[in-house]
């Protein structure tokens, strides 16, 4: 249970990371909170022959607004800040909801966005929260050939972020910097709930939900996402189309969770079937759907 | 990798190697014993220390990342007279409250506990049950059923008050 012997570079910045994993003859690997890396270290499930630690670049620490009026929270935003941060309960409560039910405040403590959903856990909540908001991904990368210091940067939707359990779209000498999330329109309404063997384990299943309704009580816009309800974090359109164009109806609800039991694909393991996984999404896809609707409304 | 920190306001420099655990440094390297090592993947607790006053897991983090930091081990809750033993009255009142509620009984998980319990009071002096279970549910204990655990983290919350706010951080504790 010790990690195996690495070399160590505490990056003060972007571009010093950006350096570190350029050399690609080295595998390396960036270290955000450790709470995912480092017991797969101690297991030697991960073997790298060298970690670059994040955690002394301030510059992806900060929350801030994106230039249409949406949030970016860099990298290294940690859950604890999230969890207590008013400007985030304010702006995009989903987040002040779902992260409470990851893990516990001390891992929270040193739990980072980026690292959450870099690790692409498909039982995680924070992949499955910020598909259902929208989110994107700020990715940079050492230019080729370039100057020391000159950055490629690129932008992926996270909806094509997430490529398998735990593989993304990123590659070996990128480096995750900020996930962007557009503003939250007039009329939404969001709500996260999961159901757990014990507070704070993974969750068996878990489902957030966004819906935005018209002034006449129509929902005109949907998204519903599932944790551990398939490969990876993922968005369930066709359950959300059902929702589009409808009131929010206790009968249009219940087709909608119906729909969004029936096209996961949650696996079986030792914690539950996968007939009880489906229950579990069904039940709980009617209680946030129901619940985000309220909030619009209220 | 050399590196300098402060554990329990003590100065402490060396070398260390990079994947050595910040739970292993502690007991090995500066001696403190009292961080125990259950799991070693972040799940029982019962390595709970403050980095910079916060809570976090010893064995989800390496000494490297302590370099200018201050770390706070159960250690560094009582406070004996200089040259005499630790006795009940020296105890921070977390110890206390946890010693008074039988919140204990083999031991092993109560480091973690207090230094979670220590850091939680601070930052909400006047916890519901239901909190104190909230903010203690990252501590697996084989012994106690957790129920005496709650009462005496609610027990502390009394002691505390009682004290007075000034007493948490000069001499008297």
């Amino acid at each position: 249970m010790k990690p195996p012997p690495f070399d160590y570079v505490a990056a003060a910045t972007v571009d010093e990371a950006l350096e570190a994993l350029a050399d690609t003859s080295v595998e390396t690997r960036p270290l955000a909170g450790g709470q995912s890396l480092v017991p797969m270290l101690n297991f030697r499930l991960a073997v790298p022959e060298r970690l670059v630690d994040l955690n002394g670049i301030d510059e992806l620490s900060r929350i801030e607004e994106t230039e249409d009026g949406g949030l970016r929270l860099g990298a290294m935003v940690r859950h604890r800040q999230l969890e207590h941060d008013p400007f985030i309960a304010r702006r995009m409560p989903l987040l002040s909801e779902a992260t409470p039910f990851i893990a516990h405040p001390q891992i929270r403590s040193r739990g980072t966005v980026g690292g959450s959903v870099a690790h692409a856990d498909p039982a995680a909540e924070l992949p499955a929260v910020l598909l259902t908001l929208g989110a994107r991904v700020r990715i940079a990368r050492r230019s080729l050939g370039g100057e020391p210091g000159s950055r490629v940067e690129r932008t992926v939707g996270l909806g094509e972020f997430f490529l398998g359990p735990f593989f993304s779209a990123l590659e070996p000498d990128e480096l995750l910097t900020a996930i962007e999330m557009p503003p939250s329109a007039p009329g939404e309404g969001t709500a996260f709930d999961e159901v757990a063997r014990r507070r704070g384990d993974y969750a068996l299943a878990g489902v957030a939900a966004r819906v935005r309704l018209n002034s006449g009580g129509v929902c005109d816009e949907a998204a519903i996402s599932l944790v551990n309800g398939g490969a990876t974090p993922c968005l369930m359109r066709e359950a959300a189309r059902t929702l589009v164009g409808q009131e929010p109806t206790p009968e249009v609800i219940e087709a909608t969770a119906a729909a969004c039991a029936a096209t996961s694909e949650p696996a079986a393991d030792m914690h539950a079937s996968e007939a009880y996984r489906r229950h579990l999404i069904q039940v709980l896809t009617r209680r946030v759907v129901s619940r985000a609707a309220d909030r619009v409304l209220t | 990798m050399r590196i300098a920190a402060r554990v329990n306001g003590l100065a402490w420099s060396g070398e260390v190697e990079p994947r050595l655990l910040l739970s292993d440094f502690l007991r090995s390297e500066v001696g403190l014993t009292g961080t125990h090592v259950g799991c070693e993947h972040g799940v029982c607790g019962a390595c709970t220390v403050q980095l910079d006053g916060e809570p976090v897991r010893a064995c989800l983090m390496f000494a490297v990342q302590v370099d200018g930091r201050e770390v706070t081990t159960v250690e560094g809750l009582a406070e004996a007279q200089p040259g005499e033993a630790i006795t009940v009255e020296d105890l921070h009142p977390v110890q206390r409250a946890l010693h008074e509620a039988h919140g204990l009984q083999c031991g092993f998980c109560t480091p973690g506990i207090l230094m979670t319990a220590e850091a939680f009071l601070r930052d909400n002096p006047t916890p519901s049950r239901e909190e104190i279970r909230e903010a203690v549910s990252g501590h697996l204990c084989r012994c106690t059923g957790y129920h005496n655990i709650v009462e005496g983290v609610a027990r502390a919350a009394e002691l505390l008050a009682a004290d007075g706010p000034a007493a948490h951080d000069d001499d008297d504790r």
